[in-house]
């Protein structure tokens, strides 16, 4: 559906749709992307949307060249963005260390599919170490933002791209192809975009000096100096940019930990299982880089056990087991390749921990 | 007395790290005599490759980007669709050009973006140690031909020919660097491929033949005498389109 | 309440536009709904299917592996998809184009030529809102009201006569709604 509703009505929506629009609001004024699914109909709706703003859409010959583009344009001092699915995005991880490199703002959109290789085109959270740990070469990271529903991944590209402005970073946006494909009844609403002063951009030297964007340092000891005010600049991410969701944590026994699409399955079973007087809570990470550890230290909690599903053979749980350093139990229950953890395969394996 | 010469305005005043007798440093003086010529340097955003003019932007008083390896085309394409009141150009060597970055090459040109492209092409990789590049002759020794170049391990593609073959493409030279009216003949070259741009004609490429007398294992006047006896057989100059 | 949707046919039958519409119905009922389409290489060939789920709470899973109610638009997809209806649930079945046997076990069963009466119609392009119609009947999970609220809605993208045509289909697939759990919808 083209509907971009006027910001008052709700309207349905699938994910990917959701994301294009919302990056559209957030100002995003460059897009280049190749085509993949499940995340097609991404770049259709900005193909279909972007010129009409007056904005530029390019469908690229490549991902790489699609994250080059990007590249370019985030350069140019424009909010800029590209998209793609598992595969795609591992071309892409060239072109994102390079952003992390020159401290250039970008969003980049995965809309997981199922791996390794070719895999399949079924909803998939095996990306997770891939986004969250660099990707890339070279001692970086990007910010991870994973929303849960459609209405929250149109949200989220304000935060992505205002992130990605505030700390000139690459930020991903981590979905699934249950988020991309689904629909779901959204309203529009503008959300909030800080203009942020870019004087180091390229747009021609005049009245100044001429700007570099560079990410080349071979004299003794510049790139070092250089990386430690990038690792500077991750500490404070880390501080203030943790994002998650919790619900019910307080006298829990146990807390299932899921994100993304996942999450959602995790949470009905959670709801369900509190109608059972069974003290069950929940968490979901948000930002999964920063990972959000504040969630997981309560000093005073005893005796808690953790429960992570994920889309994936295990991946998110061994920053869940970092975050609680020891201090109790982590198991974990996943699925991937086409299979996602059903409600009852949670509750079961729920049962074996009690 | 009259001034008749000084240094470009668009040049630093760095000295470059480029070995006696390369070409790079000639190209480069000529891209600032040009962009000084033309009164753009407030207007050029400059696309710097990866290869022996990695650091071109520490030569050149402009605005300029590095851009992976082989991606100075999809990078000076946004940045030209985006800001088309500049004047955008990439640098490029035979490697980032015509090998690892074909595809963006291609696929720029094919689009017909108005850019101006600068394509130096001198036979051989410099900055990894005088490995075989893409245009390297039949028969010449490299760092991986050390027995020289079989047909097996690829004919030296002409790049500059197979794009201008293309729709998108509207100007296309081959110049040398090994005498001095070569030389001149490349500064005119040059003029048109920015002037193209500025008038939004679209896409235009200079090939640029030039000397790498280090991993040509020759002095740098064998060097010009190579290009001018071997290499413009392979690689004849004048305009291509 | 919580009702998880199948709704399946081959390409070209109108199975996307089915389910949401179906959504969209139950979005101007102010409840949760997801609507989840196959997707990829899959549905360039024979079946095409979607999954609509509609609640009164925030909704997890917008997959549905086992479904409170069907519609089926071809004989492939019964034969794929029956088996996922649960035993109580409702299956509305073109039988136009749907010989095989139903499973046994379904009970609640609105088995219609929409196919037919959507050419009686004038196009079996309809035969979707025809069986929509039925099943908002037999169903009564979202009111016969909300639909053709959707319906009108499309005016500003198709033509006055497409929409009189689809709310003809819808009121001539109500009609059908004969042993119906809910009769008469919300």
């Amino acid at each position: 559906m083209s509907a971009r509703g006027n910001g008052h009505a709700k309207i349905l929506m699938t994910g990917n749709e959701a994301i294009a629009e919302g990056a559209i609001r957030a100002g995003c004024r460059f897009y280049a992307g190749y085509p993949i699914t499940p995340q097609n109909e991404l770049t259709a709706y900005m193909a279909r949307h972007m010129p009409q703003e007056g904005r530029v859409f390019i469908q690229a010959e490549s991902e790489l060249a699609a994250v080059n583009m990007v590249f370019g344009a985030s350069a140019t001092g424009v909010r800029a963005m590209t998209s793609s699915s598992s595969p795609g995005i591992s071309l892409k991880q060239e072109g994102i260390s390079y952003l992390a490199g020159c401290r250039l703002p970008a969003v980049i959109v995965n809309i997981m599919r199922g791996g390794p290789g070719l895999g399949n085109i079924a909803p998939s959270q095996a990306d997770y170490f891939q986004a969250t740990k660099g990707g890339g070469h070279g001692d970086y990271h990007s910010i991870v933002l994973a929303p849960a529903s459609v209405e929250e991944a149109y949200r989220t590209m304000f935060d992505a791209f205002d992130l990605a402005d505030t700390y000139r970073t690459p930020v991903m946006v981590l979905g699934d192809g249950m988020l991309g494909q689904m629909m779901e009844p959204l309203i529009l609403e503008k959300g909030p975009v800080r203009q942020h002063a870019k004087t180091w951009a390229l747009t021609g030297c005049r009245g100044r000096k001429p700007n570099i964007v560079r990410s080349l340092f071979l004299k003794e000891g510049v790139l070092e100096a250089l990386n430690l005010q990038l690792q500077k600049k991750y500490k404070a991410i880390q501080q203030k940019e943790q994002r998650w969701e919790e619900l019910l944590v307080e006298d829990a026994s146990v807390i299932l930990v899921a994100y993304g699409g996942m999450a959602r399955i995790v949470k009905e079973a959670v709801r369900g299982l509190r109608a059972g007087h069974k003290k069950i809570g929940f968490i979901r990470p948000i930002s999964l880089w920063p990972f959000p550890v504040k969630a997981f230290r309560r000093p005073g909690k005893k005796s808690v056990k953790y429960l992570v599903v994920e889309m994936s053979y295990g991946q998110m749980v061994e920053d869940v087991r970092l975050a609680v350093e020891c201090r109790a139990p982590v198991e974990f229950f996943g699925r991937s390749g086409g299979g996602i953890p059903t409600e009852e395969e949670i509750l079961k394996k729920l049962h074996t921990m009690s | 007395m009259e001034k008749i010469y000084s240094r470009p305005r668009s040049l630093r005043e760095n000295p470059t790290h480029y070995c006696p007798g390369c070409g790079h440093g000639i190209a480069h003086k000529l891209v600032a005599q040009v962009v000084d010529e033309l009164d753009i340097r407030e207007k050029v955003i400059a696309i710097a490759p990866v290869g022996c003019a990695v650091i071109a932007y520490d030569y050149w008083d402009f605005d300029c980007s590095e851009a992976a390896h082989g991606r100075a085309l999809a990078v000076a394409t946004a940045i030209k669709r985006l800001r088309p009141e500049n004047v955008v150009f990439t640098y490029q060597g035979d490697g980032d050009l015509a090998a690892i970055g074909t595809n963006e090459t291609i696929h720029a040109a094919n689009r017909g973006e108005n850019l101006t492209v600068i394509f130096i092409n001198n036979a051989v990789y410099g900055m990894t140690g005088g490995q075989m590049a893409p245009t390297t002759l039949l028969g010449q020794k490299t760092a991986t031909t050390p027995r020289g170049r079989v047909a097996q391990e690829g004919l030296p593609l002409k790049i500059s020919e197979l794009l201008a073959g293309l729709g998108g493409v509207k100007y296309v030279e081959r110049v040398s660097m090994h005498a001095p009216a070569e030389v001149l003949k490349a500064k005119r070259a040059l003029t048109q491929a920015f002037q193209n741009q500025i008038d939004g004609v679209g896409f235009s490429l200079v090939e640029i033949l030039s000397p790498c007398p280090t991993y040509w294992g020759k002095s740098p006047q064998k060097s010009a005498e190579w290009i001018r006896d071997v290499m413009i057989k392979e690689f004849p100059l004048g305009r291509i389109k | 309440m919580t009702e998880r949707i199948i709704i399946a046919g081959s390409g070209g039958q109108g199975v996307m536009l089915l389910g949401k519409v179906l959504a969209e119905s139950a979005m101007r009922e102010a409840r949760h709904v997801t609507w989840l389409p196959s997707y990829g290489a899959e549905v360039r060939g024979g079946t095409a299917n979607c999954m609509v789920v509609i609640s009164d709470e925030e909704i997890g899973s917008p997959f549905v592996q086992y479904a409170d109610s069907m519609i089926v638009l071809n004989d492939e997809s019964l034969r794929r998809f029956g088996g996922r209806l649960k035993s109580r649930g409702l299956l509305v079945l073109n039988s136009s184009l749907a010989q095989s046997a139903p499973p046994a076990k379904i009970k609640n069963l609105e088995s219609r030529p929409f196919s037919a009466i959507a050419l009686e119609l004038g196009t079996v392009k309809v035969a979707n809102i025809v069986a929509l119609g039925c099943f908002v009947a037999a169903g009564g999970i979202v009111g016969k009201g909300s639909v053709e609220g959707v319906i009108k809605g499309k005016a500003g993208e198709v033509s006055t006569d497409i929409i009189t045509l689809n709310l003809k289909a819808l009121s001539k697939g109500f009609g059908l709604a004969g042993g119906s759990r809910a009769k008469g919808g919300r």
